[in-house]
């Protein structure tokens, strides 16, 4: 089931590594901003009768300090749980009653609540919004930090890829707050008190830390009056602190093992690289493309379809974020092949692009798979969101449109410089998930 | 539900975390197999489906959106699973997925090669009835789509080699599937359900009967079942009606009608009551209760939506949702579903808690299925329940892929391309009284299977279940 969400959000950063091809428009988005500091981004998309509404708060687990791990995401739990006009979860049934759906997510860094609806029914859920940026009620939180607690086990504990990929990240980040899950450590979530909600919330959920971005059917005009009546209300805040920190340059390889019940052994190797506001940004996103996206790729071709040693490979290049970025490899190793082998495959590939160039036909296909994952992005007006809200959260929603022309203008020569630049052993992470099996 | 292939997301998307996705994911899910459809009429304007079928009995529906340039395609095809022989358990599914690894003019290297070129994705499935193939591609690249296209779905030549990689592959995931306590689960659960009935088998088969599948095998079930007469081939995008019913009837035309029959529909019995307990080294228990269901056309289906809407199906509006996370905190997703196929049906609650809350959460659910069969809902819940399933119709059909299937669904299951408009009368028109009907008739609790995965030491489960009055 959480392969859904999970493809949801992949879809999402595949067409992130992508944006704009030949055919496809740029992002007309009307920028408005409010007294109090937020920021509106309006996108009139007419294909159907629906409206997407989102608040986006700059506060993720980056800004947690270390002892209250989880407190972003458990404060997202509890902004359902009323306020002074509304009472628990009525939030949800309102939405519900209107023909919406509603949600919200928590990431390193921000913290995102959304509803979808049809045209007629979003002042429902802008009405809602602006009461809980400022009047959550965020008393009565024991039962949800139990229900955190349960997301904690579903998603990570009994899951032996994720539990490997939390093991990796406290590993690969020293000092940057990335080295923390965002769902936060179990003792953590045990550990966060009223007054660290109440203190948070204070804090960071104020209208000039949030923006709100808007795509559907709807007249700009309009809804920006609509936003402008319910949020100009809400009075500026105090300025939150800065994150200050900043990993250090890695010099070494790290290894890490973890020893779980699986079937099958994991490999994963993670990379510091900069995120996409480096200009090497664009060339390292063909590069995960052209390693690891679809069946012609290098890393396919040789691990699952020659060699046969793997089930499945993945390269990615996650440069949509704040801090200092990852590039990735995760791989699964075949039954009776041994992890040993994927690891020299891998490296094996990953040594070739970093001594010859691609070939002009790669890159350019490389290009092309950029372009119209771009194009079939633009079929959601939810997936559009998403996509103004990533880049304005970590840069400017302007990045966007200047991303394709970034990503055309790479040479096989850039391929190759960053390729050999980043993909250095010694900023590397290895680590591998050791299957136990209890004999039953 | 699907295999994942291993991929472990780097640990920072990964942890992305939801308030309550999984019962967002919940409702998708059954929307998607009741195709609920209400079209408001400016967007029924929209949808504008059209329907034709070609001399070789392929049905073919379009519906033209022009606002990007690019075109989905969505082939339904009655070759699931079910008509596979039993000791071959797993050919339909492999069938399906050799489908784009060699043709006569392709080998699978030069498929992927001309897709990943164009950008464009390519991708085939397997369930219990039906296999499908959906396309998604630049309205530049529709003329290689669709030869692509049609040479899947008329001249693929299942290379031995290909055969060999596939089955390897298939192997591998069946191991890795037992990393899956929730896929676990569900196996367990449909085995019980459906005994002696391919619905109650995998897709994927066993390791067992994978190994005996062979090419020629593969070669009959392909000639036998991708027939055009079978399938439903639904196309959105920017292409209209007149201009793609001529392609394809151009590209398809080598595709030749098969036999008129693909044999009786299944009938399974339902098994008996019964606790399935499966050990594993986990921290939480996931939990399936339930029993049979009904088929789509069943007449009662939408007041059965309407009642699981107030019991479980309805997000955090739901009695269950309300009693076993909101006010106990003892799951993060709880939701129930009478998820329908074309000839049954099953209904399931599923949850996930920690080991020592599996008695419990187990307790309070069919609590909460015994109060709906006494006592039916409230004129709020009824009204809260049509609204929501009224008023959402519009978010069913936001996307060109979300047509496609939505419309190949609608075909598949004979509701007929006038369904949107009907739509909102056939729920509106359910009754309180309908509501306490179909939860008495419907929902038996004397017939529950429960089959919990998990650490059962820690759970220690009294079996027979200790539920208050008994099973």
């Amino acid at each position: 089931m959480l392969a859904k969400m999970r493809l949801l959000v992949l879809s999402f950063f595949l067409s992130l590594s992508s944006i704009a091809p030949a055919e496809a428009q740029n992002f007309k988005v009307q920028e408005a901003a409010l007294d109090n500091g937020l920021k509106v981004l309006l996108l009139e998309d007419h294909k159907s009768a629906v409206v997407t509404f989102q608040v986006w708060y700059r506060v993720g687990s980056r800004n947690e300090i270390d002892g209250r791990s989880g407190l972003a995401h458990f404060l997202e739990h509890m902004m359902f749980k009323g306020t002074k006009k509304t009472k628990p979860e009525e939030y949800s049934r309102i939405i519900a009653q209107n023909g919406g759906n509603s949600n919200a997510f928590t990431t390193e860094d921000h913290t995102v609540y959304f509803a979808t609806m049809s045209r007629d029914k979003i002042g429902v859920e802008i009405e809602l919004e602006a009461d809980r940026m400022t009047n959550a009620v965020l008393d009565d939180y024991e039962s949800e930090k139990m229900v955190v607690m349960e997301e904690r086990r579903l998603r990570t504990e009994d899951k032996p890829g994720a539990a490997l990929g939390e093991v990796m990240s406290a590993v690969a980040y020293t000092v940057y707050p990335y080295r923390r899950p965002v769902i936060g450590w179990m003792s953590d979530i045990l550990n966060l008190s009223g007054d660290d909600l109440r203190q948070f919330y204070k804090t960071y959920y104020a209208p000039n830390n949030a923006f709100i971005v808007v795509v559907g059917d709807f007249d700009a005009q309009q809804i920006l009056a609509r936003i402008k009546q319910e949020f100009g209300k809400i009075a500026r805040g105090a300025a939150p602190p800065k994150v200050t920190l900043e990993e250090p340059p890695q010099k070494g390889e790290r290894r890490v093992a973890l020893k779980k019940e699986a079937e099958l052994p994991l490999l994963s190797m993670y990379y510091h690289v900069p995120n996409l506001q480096d200009s090497d940004g664009f060339a390292l996103d063909l590069l995960s493309v052209i390693l690891a996206s679809g069946r012609s790729s290098r890393l396919y071709q040789d691990l699952v379809y020659n060699k046969r040693i793997a089930t499945g490979v993945d390269a990615d290049y996650d440069g949509v974020s704040i801090g200092p970025a990852i590039f990735s490899f995760t791989a699964q190793v075949m039954p009776d092949k041994q992890q040993a082998e994927v690891e020299s495959a891998i490296d094996k590939v990953v040594a070739q692009v970093r001594s010859e160039p691609v070939s002009d036909r790669e890159l350019e296909k490389a290009k092309n798979q950029v372009e119209a994952a771009f194009v079939f992005g633009q079929d959601s007006i939810f997936g559009q969101a998403l996509r103004i809200g990533q880049f304005e959260s970590v840069a400017k929603w302007e990045f966007i449109n200047a991303y394709l022309p970034g990503i055309r203008a790479v040479t096989a020569a850039d391929v190759l410089r960053v390729a050999k630049k980043y993909l250095d052993p010694d900023r590397r992470t290895v680590g591998t998930l050791v299957p136990t099996k209890e004999t039953k | 539900m699907s295999l994942s292939n291993g991929k472990v997301k780097n640990g920072r998307e990964d942890i992305l975390t939801f308030a309550f996705c999984i019962f967002h994911f919940a409702i998708a899910l059954i929307f998607l197999l009741m195709g609920v459809t209400v079209i408001p009429s400016s967007s029924e304007a929209r949808l504008a489906p059209k329907r034709s079928v070609l001399g070789n009995g392929l049905t073919v529906i379009t519906s033209e959106q022009k606002a990007l340039p690019m075109v989905t395609f969505n082939l339904l095809i009655d070759a699931g699973a079910r008509f596979e022989p039993e000791a071959e358990a797993g050919l339909a599914n492999i069938t399906a997925r050799l489908l784009t690894y060699g043709t006569k003019n392709r080998t699978a290297l030069q498929i992927s090669e001309t897709l990943d070129f164009l950008g464009a994705t390519l991708s085939t499935g397997c369930g219990e009835e039906a296999a499908t193939v959906s396309m998604t591609l630049l309205k530049k690249d529709l003329d290689t789509g669709l030869q692509l296209l049609a040479e899947v779905l008329t001249a693929s030549t299942f290379p031995a080699e290909e055969i060999d990689r596939q089955k390897q592959s298939i192997l591998a995931s069946i191991r890795a599937r037992e990393e899956q306590p929730g896929y676990i689960a569900h196996l367990k659960f449909i085995e019980v359900l459906f005994p002696k009935s391919s619905y109650g088998r995998p897709v994927e088969g066993t390791a067992d009967s994978v190994k005996r599948v062979d090419r020629p095998g593969l070669l009959d079930f392909y000639r036998k079942y991708y027939r055009p007469n079978h399938a439903i081939l639904t196309v959105v995008g920017d292409v209209s009606h007149e201009e793609m019913t001529q392609r394809l009837g151009k590209a398809f035309q080598p595709w030749e009608k098969g036999g008129a029959s693909v044999g009786p529909p299944p009938l399974p019995a339902p098994g008996a009551a019964t606790v399935i307990k499966v050990n594993k080294d986990l921290t939480q228990a996931n939990i399936i209760i339930g029993h049979e269901g009904v088929p789509r056309a069943h007449p009662d289906y939408y007041a059965i939506q309407v009642m699981n809407y107030i019991l479980g199906g309805g997000g955090f509006s739901s009695r269950m949702m309300e009693s076993i996370r909101n006010r106990r905190g003892l799951a993060y997703s709880v939701y129930s579903a009478f998820e329908p196929e074309k000839y049954t049906g099953s209904f399931q609650v599923s949850m996930q808690t920690k080991n020592e809350s599996a008695g419990d959460a187990i307790r309070i659910a069919i609590e909460e299925i015994r109060k709906i069969r006494e006592q039916g809902a409230t004129e709020e819940e009824l009204k809260a329940a049509k609204d929501y399933l009224i008023g959402s119709f519009p978010l069913r059909l936001d996307t060109n892929r979300k047509v496609a299937t939505f419309l190949s669904q609608v075909e598949f299951f004979g509701l007929g391309l006038d369904y949107p408009e009907r739509y909102p009368e056939l729920i509106r028109r359910i009754g309180r009284e309908d509501v306490l009907r179909v939860a008495k008739r419907y929902l038996q609790p004397e017939k529950l299977i429960v089959v919990v995965v998990a650490d059962q030491t820690k759970a220690a489960l009294k079996t027979p279940l200790d539920t208050g009055k008994g099973l």
